[in-house]
């Protein structure tokens, strides 16, 4: 579904993606962890076409979404932080979108409105709302058109727990329903049972990028936070140890 | 395209900076032209402060808004629509809006107390220069990345163009005075929307003898025909091409 071939990012003299390559199917649910500031973002961002990579090349059905926007159609995308303008009511930017993406979209799917309440702060302007209610529209927006890609930049900071699990609960049934996710998250225990493949990033390389099942096989660890931990470290020993 | 640029008008248009300027033009208009009997010259006071004015808000305005609606760009360039009709978007829905405050705030009072087609010229030409400075704020700001370089810049401009510009062009009639140099000036000039605006608003009212010699040729210049097309496509290009490079440097930018 998703290729991503050598792909290169820098700013100025910093590397933020060095040589990444990925394979990614539908049905998949993609963790991508890595300390601050090892382009998680920055690859999210990559595949969105909101940064321009260097070299390399991103497919998506085997066509290069380089120089093209049609393809973001099929991309749902909760932004870390979403920012919206201050003036605009919730309801006239729901209306923006569904206005936008009209060409693209036949049917809407309103279980996250619905579920967050969307409806009952509908005249209400984005300034005034919080940042975890800006997060559930952000969140609703994403589910909106029904897409078969969602991209989720930390999709459950800064919501309560009753959203965070009402959340969790739309993803793993877009999940079940054959559609592909990536997910970025500090916290991986939250994600934990949703996710079937972790990609970890390292000052802009992949470290490993394994299905959930060879981690925990590989390190005898049942919690998945625990087992990569335990993979780094023994990594790190692997590193020591070739370096002495 | 024009759903989205509609949408950034009615922003703006909630805004309140723009009714203040709208307000600002209309009380300044109004007030040169009940204090002042002589219409022309109120027309021409008014000119004075607007040809500075104008292109100060205008240029502020595009580079504040740039910057504020950042993450609204990036919500929008998720989404299945081309880099290039959303930054003409944005360009139509700020140049709409000081259109539209240019035209009432300075219309009204001038449809109370002038009836000459001279105001509508003035609103023409002031709607063009406004436009323009819009255009060339919009590259300065899609071009830097921060919001204070970006203003930093965007004033060094305006400085350059009302004031130094005006400076240089003097000194160099002053330097080569022993020479024929209004064919450069007349060259010149059109370098600079904020100077082309002005002379060509001066010569549609009858002060260009105040100008003497240089003023004659102008008249004759801008006051012909070709001259008038000469000025609208000049304006034109003032817009067109930094528009244009706006949008190339946009479609490459990471955001």
């Amino acid at each position: 579904m998703i290729s991503i071939q050598k792909l290169n990012k820098s700013y100025q003299r910093f590397k933020a993606l060095e040589d990444i390559n990925c394979e990614w199917n539908a049905g998949q649910v993609v963790s991508l962890i890595g300390p601050n500031g090892s382009g998680k973002t920055t690859l999210i961002k990559c595949i969105l076409g909101l940064v321009h990579p260097e070299t390399g090349n991103i497919l998506l059905n085997g066509k290069s979404i380089l120089d093209n926007y049609d393809y973001r159609s099929a991309i749902g995308y909760m932004p870390q932080i979403g920012r919206f303008p201050d003036h605009l009511k919730v309801n006239e930017l729901f209306r923006l979108l569904i206005e936008l993406r009209e060409e693209y979209h036949n049917k809407l799917d309103y279980e996250l409105y619905k579920a967050y309440h969307i409806d009952s702060i509908a005249h209400k302007t984005m300034r005034s709302l919080s940042g975890g209610t800006r997060q559930k529209v952000s969140a609703a927006l994403a589910f909106l058109f029904s897409p078969s890609i969602y991209i989720l930049d930390e999709p459950t900071a800064g919501l309560d727990p009753i959203s965070s699990e009402i959340l969790k609960d739309k993803i793993s049934l877009e999940h079940r329903n054959g559609k592909f996710i990536l997910l970025t998250s500090h916290i991986l225990s939250d994600l934990e049972d949703l996710t079937t493949d972790v990609l970890y990033l390292q000052e802009g390389k992949i470290k490993f990028q394994l299905a959930v099942e060879q981690i925990r096989t590989n390190t005898g660890e049942n919690k998945l936070s625990r087992a990569i931990a335990k993979m780094l470290l023994e990594n790190l020993y692997i590193s020591q140890s070739s370096l002495q | 395209m024009l759903k989205l640029s509609k949408n950034i008008l009615l922003d703006i248009i909630k805004n309140k900076v723009v009714i203040g300027l709208t307000l600002f033009l209309f009380l300044v208009s109004w007030s040169l032209f009940s204090l002042e009997e002589n219409s022309s010259k109120a027309t021409l006071s008014l000119m004075n402060i607007i040809i500075i004015v104008i292109p100060l808000i205008s240029m502020i305005f595009t580079t504040t808004h740039y910057y504020n609606s950042y993450e609204y760009i990036e919500l929008l360039l998720a989404q299945p629509l081309s880099r290039s009709r959303l930054i003409i978007a944005e360009f139509i829905g700020i140049a709409t809006a000081l259109c539209l405050s240019i035209l009432f705030g300075m219309g009204l009072p001038m449809l109370l107390y002038s009836t000459e087609w001279l105001g509508g010229y003035i609103i023409f030409i002031t709607s063009a220069l406004s436009v323009s400075c819009v255009s060339i704020a919009l590259l300065i700001s899609v071009w830097t990345r921060e919001k204070s370089k970006g203003i930093g810049v965007v004033l060094m401009v305006w400085f350059y163009l009302s004031l130094i510009y005006d400076g240089l062009i003097l000194s160099i009639i002053f330097s080569f005075s022993d020479y024929p140099l209004e064919k450069l000036t007349l060259l010149l000039s059109a370098l600079n929307p904020i100077d082309l605006s002005r002379i060509s608003i001066m010569l549609k009212m009858d002060v260009s003898a105040l100008l003497g010699y240089t003023g004659a040729l102008y008249k004759d210049f801008f006051g012909s025909y070709q001259g008038t097309l000469y000025t609208l496509i000049t304006m034109l290009c003032w817009i067109l091409v930094p528009l244009y490079f706006s949008i190339k440097i946009f479609n490459k930018k990471d955001m």
